[in-house]
């Protein structure tokens, strides 16, 4: 197996061996601390173009469920059709693998993919330096391959939305927007098992055009600035007034708040795993959620009308915010609800509560 | 009721150690008394397990060492008035304790509330049916199952179901009177043992071979949830989680199973109520997403304990502070000291727990584990590879393993069977097996266990071939020697798997091997456990070592401040809680010193393993590599080997040869006592009186020995506790059939040969010495003649029945011996003593198992002392002497028989009780009931079974028997002992042993609960329980659950003690009113 060098961009170097695809690439190094749940954690459009470190050692262990597709084309058992981290990186991949449920070894899917993947790598030292020095660009290079990766980085959105409008359960019930901006399939599943009318539109799609009884703003990797089509569209909606109800989820709090008038932050290394602690301000109910962003709302930024809804209880960056009298709300978490903690299931409960109104 | 009106807190400890519940109890309930007192709360605390350190000074207001049953707990409650009492942090003693209160009215009487989970939800988890009603309610699957009241009904119930089911009695602890039945025949006697414990026996249908995953959940009264951790079990549905090896977090589940199972767990534990912390176990079927959920534990458990120190978050301490009402999002995460205690900890490690076993220290007994525990301890491996956590668990386990590999052949005759039925030594066939070439397939097939874990294994295999095939440690690259140890091969392994063994000692080879790999470069480093997978920054002082990374988390000052303390490892017969007491002890001492101190332990039931004990914990082997791995990383001023039993003794010359400074007492000194040629040596020439002995070196020498001395004999190997091959002699063939066996045990020290003597007093000396001068002692004495192993004997202090002359004598010898051996630190003799002849059997230059029980009862701590002077403090010599108070210590010893299945339940020279309670009275009938009651036995009523072996022990009984008759007992007594009684005049009724024809047969009638307590006194004190008649009703005794006492003078004691005194009348006093 090829020797492998990550090179972070402050000269730091980890030694690892690879076990995927064989090429160089460049992108923003983030680490990950779920404990369970690789796969998901692969098809997540958040990790769109990064390298990502597993901090839990042991990666491989179940192999890979069947990348099989719906009637409707929505991925089976995964949040998307394909793997968006440009690189993994792990301390033992374990080629060994039993599941019912598996299809494969992770290390077929990732070379079928195209994705360098390396194990050996002291996980543990480089999220301690990344959490010291903030997340920041790294290269992978192999041995013997002496060709300069470049990263892909730039307005990664456009690369995980949807290409055209898509219309699932037609005429089942209420209408929903779902403006994808690299959306978990697996919340698609969930709003359909709700009985609801799902249209899927391109992140810059300008959804006031649609006739429809609720907005949702999906999650999506990145800079939010980077979206400035779809802020217009949300401060569109928003100037309307109307009592229509909206959510936004992961990028869509972001989205929502610079719609608002707040300001967004890049966070020193972000919130990446399945156990971030949130609390609903004002109040003693908390929620272990899971989370995927690099970029954090300015809460003592938002205008008056708007309030923080939830805060992280590790760092107290906000973690979600609502309007002071419209039925219009975001969350930084993402309610996972195809197989996520579940504590957060009353965000969609609220969310259906004011649609059905 | 707020939290500002609850002043004064009750909180019931587990009792003596016992196998189903030990030291995670002790570690459970000093959390919550650190928890309590933190908010200046006044705290009382029940627990007759005086070895604990929650029973020590400063951790409870008051404490009593009473038994935890209802009558003296609402005595307690009388005398306290407490405002709040907690259920959760005593196992099921307490608990079960805690319902009969509520039911019966006493909380109520009193207007003591029950903090945390109510006993409503309690009682809804812990009945079957109720449990399976409730969580019909909210459509979550149960298993199968059909409470019983009779065996008929149970037979029916099996039928209906079909076979294989699984019986279990409600209401019981770890699985006691449960067992799997294949068939009628096998209900039909499980059932009946089922029924001795429990009015209500359930009958399942069985899951064989499906996952064992639990979880351990905390809610708040806000009805905040988090899952702690989950974890999985490496052994299949069908072996109790308590005897399997537990992996956490899981590692074969995939995120969907995981979260489902997650929000199963949160959903029951909001539907029955928990206030607090509780356990969830699912069993979940391999090939699809299927489940049922097994049990709710509605309090702090086993598991709890073990997923505290798996993932550093501090579950009993929480949960205590949970049942005083706050949230989750008030109180702190205490690993980061930063981030609040509502998170999930996030794991970036592997850990493995693997239960102890002491299945070989009991006759006949039965070694298949299945849905009953019968391990006695457990011991838990952190590490970042799977194979590493396997070795490194192995090999903490203690007995005299190396790891997965490169271990002694088992002798098997089957091995499919070994690996089909499973027995304590199951994953040592594993590797024998993939040594032989079985397929993984093939394994599964047998064994049901995950094709993942097999596979892993399979891998160190592999790499033990790999070093086999090197041949040579020269031909051992940097690569593979990484490799091997990342998979956890220790320096032994390595240099055994190249062959070192055939040219040189081991020990030597592995030394050698160990400057090979340090030449290489390859070194272990130091993680933390944060709890947070490193996302944010933690001053956690909770550390392990691994070789799969390339930097340490701490930084070394290399100032030579800081004591390192080595811990005493797995429970085990022969070392337990008492020696945690000690290392806790210790490093209190150490810390109020100005040194940095820590701790070197990997036993997740500990409050040694604590990480806010010391300054900093090592949570790793106690092998003398990574001991000195560690050593050489810290570079300590010292350390101390003397205060965690034989396992760090046993280090220390190995340590001293490598020029480790060693406190206290020289390693030479330790060796010239535990080596016992060098010591009887000694004794003969500073002219110290001991037992005829001989050091052996060949038959020839035995012969001639043995004909001066005549049988029996007492043989002993160096170097051991808990008389671990040691044993009594009465003939050749024993001789010699023993010799074989001890061969094996030791090559490097000889085994002596010593005179046994029948009928003599045993004497306890502990003390501590400063440069051979004694400082403090404390003289003990045992109530059963020498011949019981001290461990299992009922112990006096201040000894009662000795002659100034004698204890004289004691102590000059013990100062002797001191001066002579230079002790610094402390130490423990033991003498035999008839009239006033002093003869000395053994001295041990450690703390004993009884440091904490004299220390207690003395109120001078000895290892405060001991640890001082190892510092190279200034001590002072007590002034108290014992003869100066007015009450009685008695420490008694807890059987486990109960949960092992065809052991002869007899003491003898081997160890084989569990645990220990220790309790005080104002004279020695007092302090003697309180203790034999704190032990589980009862008073009887009506009927007491005499059946005695020798005439000479029926004699001894003759006074007991008139007591019990004066006091309206009626005697039953079987055909022997029944004419002799006759002939001295003492009524009484003739029953039949099993072997006999006649009736009333006795185990009927203790079946009809007419017996209330038997006395079976075995003949000689070594028998084959198979030519033992009495073997079955000594058994049937246990498993009809009928108080049983095997040893006269014991039994003497407890009828003169209850005949004497009233149990209504015993004192209710704390600890602090024995003045």
């Amino acid at each position: 197996m090829k020797k492998v060098t990550l090179k972070l961009s402050d000269g730091t170097c980890f030694k690892g061996t690879s076990f995927g695809y064989e090429k160089n690439v460049a992108g923003e190094l983030v680490f990950n601390t779920t404990m369970i749940g690789y796969p998901e954690v692969l098809t997540d459009a958040n990790f769109e173009g990064q390298l990502v470190v597993m901090t839990y050692p042991l990666i491989g262990n179940y192999g890979v469920p069947a990348c099989s597709s719906l009637e409707n084309g929505l991925s089976e058992f995964m949040d998307s059709h394909r793997i968006h981290p440009a690189a993994v990186i792990m301390t033992e991949y374990s080629p060994e693998y039993s599941h019912w449920n598996a299809n494969e070894d992770l290390a077929a899917w990732l070379i079928r993919e195209q994705i360098p993947a390396i194990t050996g790598v002291d996980t543990r030292e480089l999220t301690k330096h990344l959490r010291e020095n903030g997340t920041m660009q790294a290269t992978l290079i192999f041995e013997g391959d002496d060709t300069t990766p470049v990263a892909n980085d730039e307005n990664l959105v456009p690369q995980v939305s949807c290409k055209e409008v898509v219309t699932y359960n037609a005429g089942a019930g209420k209408k929903v927007v779902l403006v994808d901006c690299g959306v978990k399939e697996g919340i698609i599943r969930y709003l359909l098992a709700r009985g609801v009318e799902v249209t899927r539109v391109p992140w810059d799609y300008d959804f006031n055009t649609l006739e429809f009884d609720a907005l949702m703003l999906s999650n999506g990797p990145g800079d939010p600035e980077d979206c400035a089509v779809t802020i217009e569209n949300i401060k569109t909606f928003l100037a309307k007034g109307e009592d229509k109800p909206l959510l936004g989820l992961g990028l869509g709090n972001q989205l929502l708040a610079l719609a608002a008038g707040a300001e967004v932050l890049k966070h020193k290394y972000g919130h990446r795993g399945a156990t971030q602690p949130v609390q609903i301000v004002g109040g003693e109910r908390c929620y272990i959620t899971a989370q995927n962003h690099g970029y954090v709302v300015d809460g003592t930024t938002l205008p008056e009308e708007w309030k923080e809804w939830f805060v992280n209880m590790n760092d107290r960056t906000n973690e979600g915010i609502r309007h002071a009298e419209k039925p219009w709300m975001a969350v930084q978490f993402i309610p996972e609800m195809n197989c996520g903690p579940k504590d957060s299931e009353f965000v969609f409960d609220n969310f259906f509560q004011l649609l059905n109104k | 009721m707020e939290k500002k009106d609850i002043k004064k807190v009750l909180v019931l400890g587990s009792g003596a150690l016992k196998i189903g519940e030990a030291g995670e109890f002790d570690y459970s309930g000093s959390q919550a008394l650190k928890a309590l007192r933190e908010e200046g709360i006044y705290t009382v605390l029940i627990n007759p397990n005086i070895a604990t350190v929650q029973t020590s000074e400063g951790v409870a207001d008051k404490i009593y060492f009473l038994p935890v049953n209802p009558f003296f707990v609402e005595k307690v409650i009388a005398k306290e008035r407490p405002d709040g009492v907690l259920l959760a942090f005593g196992g099921q003693t307490a608990l079960n304790c805690g319902v009969e209160l509520y039911k019966s009215g006493v909380l109520e009487k009193y207007n003591v509330q029950v903090l945390g989970t109510p006993v409503q939800a309690i009682m809804d988890t812990e009945d079957r049916e109720l449990f399976v009603e409730k969580l019909d309610e909210i459509n979550v699957k149960t298993i199968q199952s059909e409470a019983c009241e009779t065996i008929e009904a149970a037979r029916a119930a099996a039928k209906e179901l079909g076979y294989p089911v699984i019986l279990r009695a409600a209401y019981a602890l770890g699985g006691l009177g449960s067992g799997f039945c294949d068939n009628e025949e096998e209900l039909n006697v499980i059932a009946e043992k089922a029924f001795s414990f429990s009015p209500q026996v359930l009958v399942e249908k069985s899951l064989k071979g499906w996952k064992e995953i639990e979880y351990e959940v905390v809610r708040d009264k806000y009805d905040n949830c988090i899952t702690v951790c989950n974890m999985e079990n490496l052994d299949p549905l069908g072996i109790h989680t308590g005897e399997s090896i537990v992996i956490a977090p899981t590692q074969t589940l995939t995120k969907s199973e995981a979260a489902k199972l997650r929000a199963l767990a949160i959903k029951i534990v909001r539907h029955v109520g928990i206030v607090g912390e509780c356990n969830v176990q699912y069993a979940l079927d391999p090939y699809s997403e299927d489940y049922r959920v097994i049990e709710v534990n509605a309090r702090l458990s086993r598991s709890s304990a073990l997923a505290s120190k798996a993932t550093g978050y501090p579950l009993a301490f929480v949960a205590a502070k949970i049942a005083l009402g706050y949230g989750l999002f008030e109180l702190k995460n205490s690993v980061t000291k930063d981030t609040p205690a509502f998170f999930e900890p996030t794991l970036d490690y592997i850990v493995a727990k693997f239960p102890r076993w002491d299945l070989g220290k009991f006759r006949g007994v039965d070694r298949e584990i299945g849905s009953s525990m019968k391990s006695v301890g457990e011991v838990m491996a952190i590490g970042r590879t799977f194979e590493d956590t396997i070795q490194k668990g192995l090999r903490m386990i203690g007995q005299g393993m190396h790891g997965f590999t490169e271990n002694k052949t088992l002798h098997v005759d089957d091995l499919d069977h070994a690996l089909s039925a499973p027995t304590d030594k199951r994953i040592f066939f594993l590797s024998q097996a993939l040594h032989e070439g079985y397929t993984i397939d093939r394994l599964h097939e047998l064994t049901k266990i995950d094709r993942w874990f097999l596979e892993k294994l399979q891998n160190i295999v592999k790499t033990d071939n790999e070093l086999k095939a090197a041949g040579s440690l020269q031909a051992i690259d940097e690569d593979l020697m990484r490799k091997a140890k990342i998979q956890g091969f220790s320096d032994f392994q390595i240099a055994k798997a190249v062959g070192m063994g055939a040219q040189m000692d081991m020990e030597y080879a592995a030394l050698i091997a160990r400057k090979h790999r340090l030449s290489l470069g390859v070194k272990p480093v130091v993680k933390q456990i944060d709890t947070l997978a490193a996302e944010f920054p933690a001053q956690t002082n909770y550390l392990y070592l691994t070789y799969s990374g390339v930097a340490n988390d701490v930084k070394y000052l290399n100032d030579r401040k800081s004591v390192v303390v080595l811990g005493s490892g797995a429970y085990r017969i022969g070392s337990s809680v008492e020696f945690d007491w000690c290392g806790v002890q210790a490093l209190k001492t150490i810390r109020e010193n100005g040194y940095r101190s820590v701790m070197i332990n990997y036993n997740p039931e500990t409050v040694s393993t604590d990480y806010d004990m010391c300054d900093r914990l090592y949570f790793d082997e106690l092998t003398f590599e990574r001991v000195m791995d560690i050593l050489e990383l810290e570079n300590p001023h010292g350390v101390i080997v003397s205060t965690g039993g034989q396992i760090p003794n046993n280090l220390a010359l190995k340590l001293d040869a490598q020029h480790m400074p060693i406190l206290g007492t020289t390693a030479r000194s330790i060796d010239n006592a535990e080596d016992r040629d060098k010591f009887s040596a000694m004794l003969d020439r500073i002219g110290v009186d001991q037992p005829e002995w001989s050091a052996l070196t060949s038959m020839e020498d035995v012969k001639t020995f043995i004909d001066k001395v005549g049988f029996p004999v007492l043989v002993r190997p160096s170097y051991v506790l808990s008389g671990a091959a040691m044993n009594v002699c009465f003939n050749q063939e024993e001789l010699e059939r023993f010799l074989k066996m001890a061969a094996t045990v030791s090559k490097k020290h000889p085994v002596v040969i010593s005179k046994f003597m029948l009928n003599t007093k045993e004497i306890e000396m502990d003390a501590v010495a400063k440069d051979g001068e004694i400082i403090a002692y404390a003289i003990s004495e045992h109530v059963e003649f020498a011949g019981v192993h001290s461990g299992d004997a009922t112990i006096q202090f201040p000894a009662q029945k000795l002659y100034v002359e004698t204890v004289r004598r004691i102590k000059k010898i013990s100062g002797q011996i001191a001066r002579e051996l230079n002790i610094s630190g402390p130490f423990n003799i033991q003498y035999l003593a008839r009239e006033n002849e002093i003869k000395v059997i053994e001295c041990n230059l450690r703390a004993s198992r009884s440091f904490p029980f004299v220390s207690k009862v003395l109120k001078i701590n000895f290892i405060d002392i001991a640890t001082r002077i190892m510092l190279g403090l200034p001590v002072e010599k007590p002034s108290k002497n014992f003869f100066d108070f007015d009450y009685v210590g008695v420490k008694a010893s807890q059987f486990s028989f109960n949960r092992l299945q065809k052991a002869d339940p007899v003491i003898g020279v081997d160890m084989t009780s569990t645990g220990e309670v220790g309790c005080l009275g104002e004279d020695a009938n007092s302090a003697l009931l309180t203790s034999m009651l704190s032990v589980g036995l009862r008073v009887p009523k009506k009927n007491v079974l005499f059946s005695i072996g020798s005439p000479k022990q029926k004699a001894q009984m003759l006074d007991s028997a008139r007591q019990l008759i004066a006091k309206g007992f009626n005697i039953y007594a079987t055909l022997g002992t029944s004419h002799f009684l006759t002939e001295a005049g003492i009524p009484n009724t003739t029953v039949y042993q099993p072997s006999e024809e006649g009736t009333p047969q006795a185990i009927d009638l203790m079946r009809e609960g007419v017996i209330e307590f038997v006395v079976s006194v075995p003949k000689d004190i070594v028998t084959d329980p198979q030519n033992d008649v009495c073997y079955h009703v000594r058994r049937a005794a246990i498993d009809l659950n009928v108080p049983l006492l095997t040893n006269a003078r014991l039994a003497a004691a407890f009828i003169n003690a209850f005949c004497t005194v009233d149990v209504n009348d015993l004192a209710i006093q704390s600890w602090d009113e024995y003045k």
